[in-house]
Formats: C-alpha cells, sequence, structure tokens
C-alpha cells in the first residue's frame, strides 16, 4: 500500500515537502485563482438553477448534487466584479469548505478552468492591501507560477456569506 | 493491545438509559410488602448492568453511585431488608440523579455529584455503612522494593481440576512469565494403568520461581484452584538458605509506586475521555435506533423484488424495441414504481417507535405531581403500540408534559371538591393515541371540572386580548388559552411555571407541523387534542407556480384553493388586501412579493388564492398556478446554507429539480402583517371593516 | 481458531469482551441471557465460555451449572464476570463448576491476561 502510495507520488513527480500542496485554478476576470485541491468535490457545467427568494445577489440559487441541497455563489459578484453572460467554458466548482462550525458543501461560479499546479505554501506572498479593492480579504496569498500570478483564496472568508 | 474504549459508550449510555426507564417502570409498579421477586430482580440487574458498565468504562462516579443502590437491592432482593415507601421514593430519585449523570457525561460534561452525594448518604445510613465509611482496600504490598526472591512452591491438584475446566500446564506457563521456574513433577500418586481414571488428575509439582514480583502474583495464578488443590508457597531464604514462611496477612504497609501504577490502569475516563470522543454534539437526542428484526427483513425482501424488476428491465432494454418489448418496459416501469413506492414506505417505518416511549415516562410524572397537589389520580394510557417516528416523537414529549401538568394541576379538582360535587374522588387522565390519515392523534384527557369559560374571558378582556363587546362562543373563549401570556392559574404554581404558557405548547406544536385544539365541558372535564404528521421527512405537498418559480405549500396547511372574487376584496391601510370569505375576512399576502420574484400575475382576478392556516390565522397566499400535489422528501437548507426567511426546507422533483417549501407562519412574519405573538392586527383590520 | 462464548445482557460489556477477543485473534459468539448461550452451546463446541451472573430468563451460575453437565464441556473453561461485591457468588459459581472469575470492572488487557490462564 505505502509502495504504491510513494510510487505514484513518484510518478507524478510531486516534492516529497509536506509543504507542498496542489492548487486547482481558475479565471474570472482574466484573472488567475486556487483553491486547495483537496477541497475540490467535482466540477460541473453551469445549469439551472432554484432562486432562493431575498438572498444576496451573489447567491445564485441551489441545486440538486445527487440528493444534497447545494448552494451556488457567482464569484464575480462575490467579489464585485462586473458579471458576465454565462457561457460554454462557464463552470461551477463544488467545494467542501470548513466554516467555523460545520463543513458545508458550496459552489462557485467562474469564468472557466484553467490547471492544477503544486505550489509550496511558503513561496506564497501575503496580499499588497490595495486601495481600490475589498477583496484583498478573500485572498489568502499570491504566488507566481512561471510568468503568471495566482491569488489563493481564502476559501472559509470567501464562503462565509 | 489497547483497545479505545470510548467506541462502547453510546452502546453503554443507550442502554443505561433504557436500564433506568425499565427500573422507573417496575418501582412504580412496586407497592412495599407485596413486591414479587421477579420485579426486584429486574430492578437489580438494571442497576448492576450500569453499575458493572460504568466501572469497566471508567464513569466511576456513577460506577460508586451505583453500588450503594446495587447493595441496598441486594439486601432487599435476598429477603435479608423489607421493602420500605422510603426505599422506593429515594430509588426513584436516584434513577433521576442517575440519568442526570450519564447525560451530563454522554456530553463530556462534568457531572454534578451534589444530588448524588445526598443521596448515597442517605442509602449508607439505610446500609448502616456510614460508619464504616470507606473500607480501604487492603492493598497487597511487595516484600520489598525491587528486591530478588525465590519462592518454593507445592502445587497438589485434586483428582477432580480438569473437571473445573483449569489446566495446569497453563499456569505453569503463567508462573514461568514471572521469572526463573525450575519444576519438579511428581508421578507417584500417578496409580497403575488398569486403576488410572483417565479424567483425574494424579500429578503434583514443586516448582522455584526465582522472580522480583510479590508473593500476590503467585497467589493470583493459583486463585481459581485453592479450593481444588493443596498449595503451599514459602519464601526461600537467598542466600542463607533459611525457610521463611510467608503468612498470609497483609505485611506492613509501605508506600510504594506500585500502588500508584494499581490506580493508574483503572480507566478513568471521566477525565481523559474528552480527545478520544468522536463527535462533539452535546444534545441528548440519541442518534441511533433500534429496529426491529422484522421491519429489517421487510426491507430486505423489498430490495430483493427491487433487483428482480431492475434485472428484468435491463433485460428488456438489452432487446430490439418492439410493439410488444413497450408493453412489457410499461409494466416493468410500473412494477419499479410500486416497488419503489413499498420500499419507501418501509424506510420510513424503520424510523417509526411505539408511542408508548413517550407514554413511559407519564406514570412517574402523575404519581409525583399528584402526591405533591395531594390529588388522587389515575392514568389511563391507550394506544401505546400507536407508531410515530422518531424525531417527532422526541419532541412531543415536552409539550405533551405541559398539558398532563395542566390538567392535574387545573383541570382535576381536589378529593374534597371532587366528592361534593358527587364524583369519584379518583380523578382519571387519560392518554389516548391512534392513527387517523396521514397523522397520529393524541388526546390528553381529564374528568376534572372544564375549562372555566367565565374566567378565561375576564381574562383575556383584562390583558386586552379581546374587547367586552366581542361575542365569542364557547369554543372560540377557549381556544384563547393558546394566546401568549395567558394563564387562569389564580397563583403561579411551581407545576404550570410562569412565561410556559400554553401559547409555548402551540407553538412547539406547530414547529412540528401539527395542530393542538381543546374542548371542554364545565364539571365534566377537558380533552386536549393534537394533530402530528407521521413523519417528518415527508410532507405531503401542492406544488404551486409563482412567475417562473415553483413553491410547495404543506398540504396539511391548505383550506381551500380559489378563484378571487374582486368585489369583495376590501384594502386596508396602504397595501393589504382583505378578501371577504363567507363571513371571514382573509388578508392577501402576494407571495412574488414577499420573495421578490419579477414576471407573476399581479392582478387579483386573473391569479389564484390558496387559504392557508397557522397560528390559528388564515391567509390567503397569491399565486399565478396550481401544479400538482406529491409526497415530497424534506431536504435541508441550512445543512450547507442558511435559514431561508418564509422557507421551512427544499425538496427535489421528479426532474431532479429542487423546489423550496413554503413555511407558512415564516411568511406570516416576513411579511409584517402581525407582530411574532401577536393577533392584533388581524382583529383591527376585522373591526375596522365592520366599521365600514 | 479458538472459540469463545461470550454471555452478558449488558450490550455494551458483550461488544467490549466480543471486540477485545476478537482482536486477540479468538473467534467469538454473543449470547444476551443464559438461555440463548445454553441454546448455542449444544449447537456448537467452545473452547472458552465467559459468563455475566445477573442475567434475565437464565442467569450465569445456572449456565455453568447446566454446561458442565454437558458431556462436550465438561473439561471446558467456564469463566464468570461478577462484581467485587459477589464474593459468595465465587464460591456458588465454582459449586456450579466455573473455573474461575474475572472481577469487574476490567478493562481488556486485564480480561485478556486473565484469560491466559486457561486458554492459549
Amino acid at each position: 500500500m505505502i509502495a504504491a502510495h510513494d510510487d505514484l507520488h513518484n510518478k507524478l513527480n510531486i516534492e516529497q515537502d509536506q509543504d507542498v500542496k496542489q492548487f486547482l485554478t481558475f479565471f474570472m476576470a482574466e484573472e488567475e485563482y486556487g483553491v486547495d485541491i483537496l477541497t475540490v468535490q467535482e466540477i460541473r457545467s453551469w445549469e439551472e438553477i432554484t432562486v432562493i427568494p431575498n438572498s444576496p445577489d451573489f447567491v445564485k440559487g441551489v441545486i440538486n448534487l445527487r440528493g444534497t441541497i447545494v448552494p451556488i455563489v457567482d464569484l464575480r459578484l462575490r467579489f464585485g466584479i462586473p458579471a458576465i453572460e454565462y457561457g460554454p467554458l462557464t463552470v461551477v466548482i463544488v467545494l467542501k469548505v470548513e466554516l467555523e462550525n460545520a463543513s458545508k458543501i458550496m459552489g462557485i461560479v467562474v469564468d472557466a478552468v484553467s490547471d492544477v499546479y503544486s505550489i509550496a505554501e511558503h513561496e506564497a506572498k501575503a496580499v499588497p492591501h490595495l486601495s481600490d479593492s475589498d477583496n484583498a480579504q478573500y485572498v489568502a496569498g499570491l504566488v507566481n507560477v512561471g510568468e503568471k500570478m495566482v491569488a489563493l483564496l481564502d476559501l472559509q472568508k470567501t464562503m462565509d456569506i | 493491545m489497547s483497545i479505545d474504549l470510548s467506541q462502547f459508550y453510546e452502546v453503554f449510555f443507550e442502554e443505561s438509559f433504557e436500564g433506568l426507564d425499565a427500573m422507573e417502570a417496575e418501582l412504580l409498579n412496586l407497592v412495599p410488602g407485596e413486591e414479587d421477586s421477579e420485579t426486584i430482580n429486574t430492578i437489580f440487574r438494571a442497576a448492576h448492568s450500569i453499575k458493572g458498565g460504568s466501572g469497566t468504562f471508567g464513569f466511576n462516579s456513577v460506577a460508586d453511585f451505583t453500588h450503594v443502590l446495587e447493595t441496598l437491592l441486594d439486601q432487599i432482593r435476598e429477603g435479608s431488608r423489607d421493602l420500605t415507601a422510603e426505599h422506593v421514593n429515594l430509588l426513584l430519585k436516584s434513577v433521576d440523579c442517575l440519568r442526570a449523570l450519564l447525560r451530563a457525561l454522554q456530553a463530556e460534561q462534568q457531572p454534578d455529584l451534589t444530588e448524588a452525594d445526598e443521596l448515597r448518604i442517605k442509602f449508607e445510613e439505610i446500609l448502616g455503612m456510614r460508619a464504616a465509611s470507606k473500607v480501604a482496600e487492603p492493598v497487597q504490598e511487595p516484600l520489598s522494593e525491587n528486591s530478588i526472591n525465590t519462592f518454593q512452591i507445592d502445587f497438589k491438584p485434586h483428582h477432580h481440576l480438569f473437571k473445573t475446566g483449569n489446566e495446569p500446564l497453563y499456569m505453569i506457563s503463567e508462573l514461568a512469565e514471572l521469572g526463573d521456574l525450575e519444576t519438579q513433577a511428581f508421578q507417584d500418586a500417578v496409580p497403575d494403568i488398569t486403576d488410572l481414571a483417565p479424567e483425574d488428575c494424579f500429578l503434583s509439582w514443586r516448582f522455584f520461581l526465582t522472580t522480583e514480583k510479590d508473593q500476590s502474583c503467585i497467589e493470583e495464578i493459583f486463585e481459581w484452584v485453592e479450593d481444588d488443590a493443596d498449595i503451599t508457597i514459602t519464601l526461600c531464604g537467598g542466600l542463607f538458605g533459611d525457610e521463611v514462611a510467608v503468612s498470609a496477612a497483609p505485611s506492613t504497609q509501605v508506600e510504594t509506586d506500585n500502588k500508584n501504577e494499581k490506580a493508574a490502569t483503572k480507566p478513568d475516563a471521566e477525565v481523559k475521555k474528552v480527545s478520544a470522543v468522536k463527535s462533539t454534539t452535546t444534545n441528548t437526542e440519541s442518534t441511533s435506533i433500534r429496529v426491529g428484526i422484522d421491519k429489517v427483513d421487510s426491507l430486505i425482501n423489498m430490495v430483493g423484488e427491487l433487483v428482480i424488476t431492475q434485472a428484468m428491465l435491463t433485460q428488456l432494454g438489452e432487446q430490439e424495441i418492439t410493439e410488444a418489448t413497450i408493453a412489457s418496459l410499461q409494466e416493468g416501469l410500473a412494477q419499479l414504481a410500486h416497488n419503489t413506492r413499498d420500499l419507501q414506505e418501509s424506510v420510513m417505518r424503520i424510523r417509526m417507535l411505539p408511542i408508548s416511549f413517550v407514554f413511559s415516562r407519564f406514570p412517574r410524572l402523575v404519581r409525583d405531581i399528584s402526591q405533591k397537589l395531594d390529588k388522587q389520580v389515575e392514568l389511563k394510557l391507550l394506544g401505546e403500540q400507536t407508531e410515530l417516528d422518531k424525531t417527532v416523537m422526541e419532541k412531543i414529549s415536552d409539550p405533551m408534559v405541559h398539558l398532563v401538568r395542566n390538567s392535574l394541576d387545573h383541570g382535576l379538582e381536589t378529593v374534597d371538591k371532587r366528592v361534593a360535587a358527587g364524583k369519584n374522588p379518583v380523578g382519571t387522565v387519560t392518554l389516548n393515541a391512534f392513527h387517523q390519515g396521514g397523522n397520529i392523534v393524541i388526546e390528553i384527557m381529564d374528568d376534572g371540572q372544564g375549562l372555566n369559560t367565565t374566567k378565561i374571558r375576564e381574562k383575556a378582556i383584562k390583558n386586552g386580548l379581546i374587547s367586552e363587546a366581542d361575542d365569542l362562543s364557547d369554543n372560540e373563549v377557549n381556544e384563547l388559552i393558546f394566546l401568549p401570556g395567558f394563564s387562569t392559574a389564580d397563583q403561579v404554581s411551581d407545576l404550570s411555571g410562569r412565561g410556559v404558557g400554553m401559547d409555548v405548547v402551540r407553538r412547539n406544536i406547530e414547529a412540528l407541523s401539527g395542530s393542538v385544539e381543546v374542548s371542554s365541558a364545565p364539571g365534566v372535564g377537558s380533552t386536549f387534542t393534537i394533530r402530528l404528521p407521521l413523519t417528518l421527512a415527508i410532507l405531503d405537498g401542492q406544488l404551486v407556480r409563482v412567475a417562473e418559480h415553483t413553491y410547495i405549500i404543506p398540504l396539511i396547511s391548505i383550506i381551500e384553493s380559489l378563484q378571487i372574487d374582486i368585489t369583495k376584496v376590501s384594502r386596508v391601510g396602504k397595501d393589504l388586501d382583505v378578501l371577504r370569505l363567507r363571513d371571514e375576512y382573509i388578508p392577501i399576502l402576494r407571495l412574488y412579493s414577499i420573495f421578490n420574484h419579477q414576471g407573476a400575475i399581479e392582478t387579483l382576478d386573473k391569479t389564484l388564492l390558496v387559504v392557508v392556516e397557522s397560528d390559528n390565522q388564515k391567509i390567503g397566499l397569491l399565486v399565478d398556478d396550481l401544479l400538482s400535489q406529491q409526497q415530497v422528501v424534506i431536504k435541508s437548507l441550512e445543512a450547507n446554507y442558511q435559514k431561508v426567511d418564509g422557507v421551512s426546507g427544499a425538496t427535489i422533483l421528479g426532474d431532479g429539480r429542487v423546489s423550496l417549501i413554503v413555511d407558512i407562519s415564516g411568511l406570516i412574519k416576513l411579511s409584517g402583517l402581525r407582530k411574532p405573538g401577536s393577533q392584533e392586527l388581524i382583529i383591527e383590520s376585522k373591526a375596522n371593516l365592520e366599521a365600514s | 481458531m479458538k472459540r469463545i462464548l461470550a454471555v452478558d445482557d449488558s450490550a455494551s460489556m458483550r461488544q467490549m469482551v466480543g471486540f477485545t477477543l476478537k482482536k486477540a485473534g479468538f473467534e467469538v459468539t454473543e449470547a444476551k441471557d443464559g438461555s440463548e448461550a445454553l441454546n448455542i452451546a449444544k449447537q456448537q463446541g467452545f473452547d472458552a465460555v465467559i459468563s455475566d451472573v445477573n442475567m434475565p430468563v437464565m442467569d450465569g451460575i445456572t449456565l455453568i451449572r447446566e454446561l458442565r453437565s454437558l458431556p462436550n464441556y465438561k473439561f471446558t473453561p467456564l469463566l464468570m464476570l461478577t462484581t467485587e461485591s459477589g464474593l459468595d457468588k465465587k464460591s456458588e459459581g465454582k459449586a456450579a463448576g466455573a473455573t474461575g472469575w474475572i472481577v469487574k470492572p476490567f478493562n481488556p488487557e486485564q480480561l485478556l491476561a486473565v484469560l491466559k490462564k486457561v486458554i492459549r
């Protein structure tokens, strides 16, 4: 068992470093964001949704995920980025979020998924406080992957709705 | 090998609570002087099991307390002590006390031992144990610390030793584990083969054991065969060769580490278990359920049928589609629907338990309260086998307790009054449960004085709930007791309590999608009738359309659905429309407006009105269209999202879409139609309309 | 694999004893009272029986007496679980044919240690 596990790790060429985590990244308004891949339950295409009355605009509604009622949050609206029409690339990433006293299954709507990166957490830099954005609070850190910069999301804050 | 005992805690708690329930029930049946031995035995066994389990699992406070209880019961059981009424009362108190201790431990809280200690002192007084108090356990001390001694052990088993199931070989192996062992076997007692009884033991042994362990370890090995063998253990004097006989009396007490070790091996879960337990739920609603084997068997049967149907459908699916296969396909699908429905019913039945689980707490309650009030009461339980969903059952218990207390306190008269009225001095309270349609009905009846309508009316006027001018029927007056803050007791007794009134009872029952009503006749008695859905997991719903959204209204709340006759609609205040329906005024709530949906029909005469009732108040919900009626499985919105005002839950429709279930009383609050807990606005608007 | 019959009316004790013995490599059958145990014991053979004393229907002492009288259980270790207050139970048990006793409360390690005296 353990040997097979190690093999798998070697094949994937993942450093054995404890610090390294895999992140699923996605695009939103040309920016790339990342979430810990272990929190990702599944990726779905956008589908018809049941609206929840009197909910904040970024809560699009709820869907049926194999018998469980799962709320869906539009991350653009959550971050105050202007909405766009959903298209064929629009996806819903279903996440398991550990909130203060419960773990909840929730979905986020993003423009498109991008890639999976192995990122050592110590490489992440703190977010500079930009005056023009309140969204810094939702970002746990910034990392450079090659030429690109990826913002790692603080899911607890992002999904505490 | 280490075994995590915490995995057995939940089973232990559950069986202990069951044991306490049984103890309580049996105790209530006891009449001192005419108790039968089986009843006492059952009570004893329950206490005994709780003691054994709590000791084993490290709940020492419970074990210590149960010990005195058990000792007393043992004496009664053996006939060396007569049971008195005082014993029964003390034992009943102990049941409560143990329940509290166990609940605290179950919730991983430090139990409050004040009451247990008080009760224990009382028991110890009865048992005459006070003076001796705690008998110090004689602790076997080692001869000398860390010294190595040699013991000579002579072991001569009696012939019958094998027939006790003991095996000298294993004992010798045990000895060998204690240190260096030299063994001599004596065969001289073995008879000639012709006389040899094959099942008897003829061998004997002499051992020299050099060990740092003390004598008690050796004695322990032979503990079980003390009476089945001649055993002598002597300490050899080591270097000097003197033989010193060791007496059985404990040697001088020396404080050593050994003693501490002994204490440490006793599991003390009360101190350390917090880290060991998986979930941190603190509520005491049990999380497991006992299911009768017949229910499981019927489930297995249904799954069997389901598998057969599925196999048949698969086979059909592999064939070429012809007219004939379509017919059998339809047949198969019908069969599948049938199987699924049966299976659903069976699964739901798993959650159903007989209401006797709730009823069983009342004999005690009635006994205690009637004693306190000095009234004579007979409690009758009917329909105890009526089944009810476990969750509903857990939640209906408190409202029922309140109603029964109320009947005892306010309903039943004192013995004097009853005799004066020519009634049986013993009052009767009857609990009756039965099924009616998809509901369970629970009646709480008393043959007391009935509700005093004059008094209720006066009180209601005084509290401003109605006006002098209101002409209410007796029934309408009786209904007033369910309004917030209503209490007719001349003085607030500690039984009815201040603040917790009938309004809370009604609210709790309505929270279970149920209803409660009262009927009463002066001098004859009162009956409270509770109606509850059999289960909280499934609901009969009316699907309605509001703009492009589908909502579900619980069928149980719906009185009627109608097209609005606009000539009967009047506007009250700024924006409230009220429909005159026969002799009632129904406020109209526009669902689309409360839920902020665009694109719904807004003209009253083109829409439909669903008249619903909640909190004893009728309102009309404006919807675009009525769709089908169906049974829906209730899903939680809160599990992954949060509570939504005006919505009690969600469900998944046949096509896989999610639909929200409307919460009527939540809607009323949301609409601002009335302040929570008050009926003012409705009555006011009625008055206004009649004046105009 | 050695087979042990564990008898106790308390489910938690039964589970604890059963679980401990299984982990130690025994095959365990559980029974909830003496009468159930006796029926099982008559149909299958066991290398040892561990029984509580106070049980409904048939108590542990009666069970031991009945078992000891069966030819198949003439030499089988029959252990009883007893509390320290039941000292006279020990002699009563011995008289009925018990091999020995295990004093409650006990923990899994103690149970296995004691068991080594009669079954290995």
